[in-house]
Parts: C-alpha cells; structure tokens; sequence
C-alpha cells in the first residue's frame, strides 16, 4: 500500500504553470527520487506536498488521510518531515536544540505547564534531549551537541538538519537536495545515510541533481520537466527512457 | 537539581532584600519609591523581552497595553456612579460586592468599582484588545509588525489623549489606593514604602520565576525556533501562528498588570505613559539587556528606570533612550551583557595570567 499518493495536483504561478497535473505515488519502505531539470517545479511540489503552499487542484493523500489545504506544523503532526534546499537551522540554538525541536510533536507541556514548571515537563525535557543525543549519536555527530548551529560547517549543518528531520520521527521523509553544496566523499556518506534512515523504516521522497546517488539509491525516479511528469520508473528504465534522455541531453544528441 | 535550576531566581530575591537594607543604611529610604515604580516597568519589560528577545517579534506599542491597563483601572475606581445607583446594571454590580461606596474630599457620595473587580476587569480588556490587535497583526513580519504596531500604540495615545472621559491631557488623578490582603495595599503613602517596595518586587520576581521556566522548557524552545526560521519551525509542527499570539498576548497582560499597580501607587497616570517614546525605550531596555536575556532586559531596566525616575537624564530623558538604541544596535548589537563584551573583557583580565604561566 502506498504511504503518499498525489493525485492531478496543479500549482500555477502568474502565467507559468510551475506544477502540471502531477500523479504518483510513494511506497512505504522504499526511496524514490524526483529529479528534472531546473525548475521543472520539483520544490514547488514539495511545497503543496507539506502544505507550505497551496495546491489550485487535486489532492494529496497521506497514511489514509487527505492532507491538501493542512498547514505545515499539521502535515507534521501526522507524520511527514523535511528539509530545505537551502539549509534552514535555527543558527543561534545549539545543534541539540535545533533536533530537539524535531521532538516538538512528541511532547506536550504547554504554556502554563511550562511556566508552573510543573514536574512531568522536566521529565518530558529529559526525554526529549535522551532522544535527541540518541538521533545525533545515529548520525555520528553527537560531539556537536553543543556548538551554536551558525558556527557549525555547511556539511554538518545539512546533518544536523537531516537530524532535526529525524527527531520527529516521521512516516515518511522529504528531503529537498540533501547533497547540493556536499563535495563528493560527503555525497557518499549523505548517500549511506538515507539507505540506513529507509532501513529504519522511513519512507524518503528526494529531490537530488547527483545522479550518482539518485540511481544507486533509489527504488523509483520520478522526473519533472516544466511542471509535468515525464518518467516514474525503476532508475534503470528512467536512464533507457528516451524523453528523459532527450530533457537531460537535448534533442540532438539523443 | 531544584537548587541548581533556582538559583537566579533565588538571587533576585536576595538582591531584593539587600537593596532594601542598602537604602535603609544609607539613609535614602527614598530610593524604594523610585525603585518600586521601576519594579512595575520592569513588568512591561520582561514580556516585552519574551516577545521581542526570544520569540523575535517587534511590538513598538506596548506602552499602550500598559496604558490600558492603568487607565482602564483608574477609570473604573474614580468613576462615580452614585447619580445611576437607581440603574439596573449598577444595582446589580453591587448586588455582587462589585462596588464600594465611600465620600470623596468635600463629603460628597461616592460609589466606584472595588481595586480588585478594576483590575480584573483590565485584564480581561486588554487579553481581548491584544487577541484582537495580534491576531491579524503577528502575521506581518519585520518592519511591517513594527509598523503596525508603532499604529496600535498611536491609536491608544491619541485616544487617551482626545477623550474628556479619561482626563485628556491631564489624565486621571486621585486614584484610592489597591488594597489587597491581610491589610497590604498598593499606595504612594510613604508609610507603605517598604511593603510596596516589596509588593512590587514580589510580582516582579514572581513573573521572572515563571517567564524563566517558559524559556527553558518545550513551548520556549519552540518559541526561539519561531525566532530563527520560522517557516522551519512550522514544518517541525510548531503551531507558529497560535505560539505568536499566545506570547504576544501574556506579554500585553503583564504590561496591562504593571500599568495597574503603578497607576494605583501613584494614584494617577496621564497620557505620556501611552507615548511612542515610552514604547521605544521599553524597546531600548530589551535591546540594550541583550534581547533574547530576561536577566539582562531586568537589570538595564531596573538601572535606566530608576535614574530617568531620579530626574539624572534632565529634560534630555527621551533623547537618552533614543541614544541608547542607535548605539546599542551599532557597537553591541548583542546587548551590553553579551557573551562576546563579556568575554572579551574576561580576556582583557585573563591575559596577563597567561603570560605568567610556562
């Protein structure tokens, strides 16, 4: 049974229509990939996917749940979790904070509990930073806890982000270019890390342009071009599919 | 573990009783006055400092929602409503205790609304008026917020200002004072110097024990979350929205409640106190604390309070506070208590130390 299924859904911006009809969906337990050239619309797809922005039609149906129109902290709350194209960390929180925020949809102290101090929020607190170290120690980063996220170096930003994803413990996991800025031994490892965080048994949509990692990875590619599906297919098909070839290597050379 | 978490707060207190005991030594009981009013300030501050510090959102009219508070309280405890006690409204509010009656100077029949049903009846006012005000407002970011509520602040100044009901430029005067237990009551009357000094510093540390739990727990971190991305924070499952309007609303209660007690301490408030220049050095103080540090926000504007109160800043009192925002946002961006400053001066010490060593 798929996890994530999107059905005809539309986004235009002004005379451009940045998503078209787009219909796929994502298995539990496997990784699929959507590529395209850019602005193919693959983050605005993201984006009415998370309910950052709003779809004009069609649907999005998430674990039996329709989900388009929900605000993102909602989406969350069911179960999806992200990462942005442009790192988004919290820079003047520790890096432990920043996972810890992920945890925010597994606690609950309020306002006036919090203020009271009351003591099952302390012991929620705990909780909330065992799990957060025990996410940091699965990533291998857990010597960072503590260093302020605006002085951590790009690559592990992107991890401690990847990190913060992680804290919500989500159904299924968007990872909007998690490689881009990486060089090429952290692209291996970024690579490892997403087959190890789908072993755990999270789903994970993907945006990527390595192709390297998209094809070694992946269990389907879905590709984009102008806003519309082209391919969704196994990687081996996807590289055999002559439109695909043609989009990625212009109609001459194919 | 409770100790250790408790400390600061249990300093304060201590401070608090030190100060005290200074002033008395010194033979200037009259500095509690002054500190006492600066107590209340401190209030508006400390919110502010949630709200502006930690949670990133600008108010530059926060004066206003002080100001609705004490005028709202002053207004309903001098209002006399003897010539309506026929009403059926009146009637029934003193049906239910609501009001007190009394005589005023020249002995004639005074009926108003008791300090307490006042008090209560301002704060449920301004919850209303920030919900309203904040609820569209908060979803404007960075200068806009500013601008909108540099607007909300302006409409409150020009409100009490134009509105013969309120005193207009005169404001209210002759406020009774706010009595509130086992004989304790919030007035001016220098008899009541030290418990009011007290009182207000009760409340002070009281909301700084409570503010601190907030900033170290789930909802504080989801609220320094909201300061750095808060897109991203939606996206964890903040409820970025709600949270905005949650803090924004507290802190225009704990301003409402400082305009309170110290409009019933001094026993009146005019108009400057709904000022754009109040606003902004209430912003000056969160700067210049460092913003996103409850401590650091008290303890400035405890300091800058209490010596524009004394008169030491003269007839330039707003340029001052106007100075120390432009110079805190070019030289200490960070605020006067900030770690770099901190630590840079601790190297400045530490130096020679370590030329010693071998």
């Amino acid at each position: 049974m798929s996890l994530l299924v999107v059905k005809d859904l539309s986004r235009r911006f002004g005379g451009l229509q940045a998503v078209g009809q787009v219909s796929f969906s994502v298995a539990r337990g496997s990784i699929k990939a959507l590529i395209g050239p850019n602005g193919a619309g693959k983050t605005t797809l993201f984006n009415l996917i998370f309910g950052s922005l709003l779809p004009d039609s069609g649907q999005v149906w998430f674990d039996g749940k329709q989900i388009d129109g929900w605000q993102p902290h909602q989406v969350a709350a069911a179960g999806m979790a992200r990462t942005f194209q442009h790192v988004r960390l919290f820079a003047k929180m520790s890096a432990l904070e920043n996972v810890a925020v992920g945890r925010h949809v597994h606690s609950r102290a309020g306002f006036l509990s919090s203020m009271m101090g009351l003591p099952w929020t302390r012991r929620e607190q705990r909780a909330v930073r065992d799990k957060a170290l025990e996410i940091m120690g699965f990533l291998g980063v857990e010597d960072l806890a503590d260093v302020e996220a605006s002085s951590l170096a790009y690559g592990q930003q992107r991890i401690i982000e990847l990190g913060r994803a992680l804290a919500c413990e989500p159904k299924l996991l968007l990872l909007d270019e998690p490689a881009a800025g990486l060089n090429m031994r952290e692209t291996r490892e970024m690579a490892k890390l997403i087959a190890r965080i789908r072993d755990r048994g999270v789903t994970v949509l993907l945006v990527e342009h390595d192709m390297t990692l998209v094809m070694n990875i992946s269990d389907e590619v879905l590709v984009l071009s102008y806003g519309e599906k082209i391919a969704d297919d196994k990687p081996l098909a996807v590289q055999k599919n002559p439109e695909v070839v043609r989009v990625y290597l212009g109609e001459d050379d194919a | 573990m409770v100790f250790r978490k408790n400390w600061p707060i249990l300093a304060c207190a201590l401070a608090v009783i030190a100060v005290h005991l200074l002033s008395a030594a010194v033979g200037k009981p009259q500095y509690l006055t002054q500190l006492t009013m600066a107590g209340y300030y401190s209030l508006v501050i400390v919110g502010l400092t949630l709200l502006m510090g930690y949670t990133g959102q600008l108010s530059l009219g926060h004066a206003g929602f002080f100001a609705i508070g004490g005028y709202i309280s002053g207004l309903l405890t001098t209002y006399n409503l003897h010539s309506r006690s026929s009403g059926a409204v009146v009637r029934a509010l003193r049906a239910t205790h609501l009001l007190v009656a009394g005589q005023d100077l020249y002995g004639g029949d005074l009926l108003v609304v008791r300090p307490w049903a006042a008090c209560v009846a301002a704060l449920l006012v301004t919850v209303a008026i920030a919900y309203l005000v904040g609820k569209p407002v908060l979803k404007l970011r960075g200068h806009y917020l500013a601008m909108a509520t540099l607007g909300f602040g302006t409409i409150v100044y020009k409100v009490v200002l134009g509105s013969s009901l309120v005193g207009a430029a005169d404001g209210i005067s002759d406020i009774p004072a706010f009595p509130l237990f086992a004989g304790l009551a919030v007035t001016g009357r220098s008899a009541a110097r030290v418990h009011n000094y007290y009182l207000a510093w009760g409340l002070v540390v009281g909301a700084m024990a409570l503010l601190i739990n907030l900033i170290h727990s789930r909802v504080g971190r989801a609220l320094r979350a909201i300061h750095g991305a808060e897109d991203a924070a939606n996206a964890m499952g903040v409820d970025t929205g709600r949270l905005k309007l949650q803090v924004f609303v507290l802190s225009a209660v704990l301003a409402a409640l400082g305009g309170v007690f110290l409009t019933h301490y001094n026993g009146g408030i005019g108009p400057s106190e709904a000022s754009i220049m109040k606003s902004v050095r209430y912003v000056a103080i969160v700067a210049i604390g460092g913003m996103a540090n409850l401590w650091g926000a008290l303890l400035m504007g405890v300091l800058l309070n209490f010596l524009s109160l004394r008169g030491s800043f003269g007839s330039f009192d707003d340029a001052v506070f106007g100075l120390i925002l432009v110079a805190i946002m070019l030289f200490a961006p960070n605020g006067l208590l900030s770690s770099e400053l901190v630590r840079w001066i601790a190297g400045l010490c530490r130096r020679p130390r370590q030329e010693r060593a071998p």
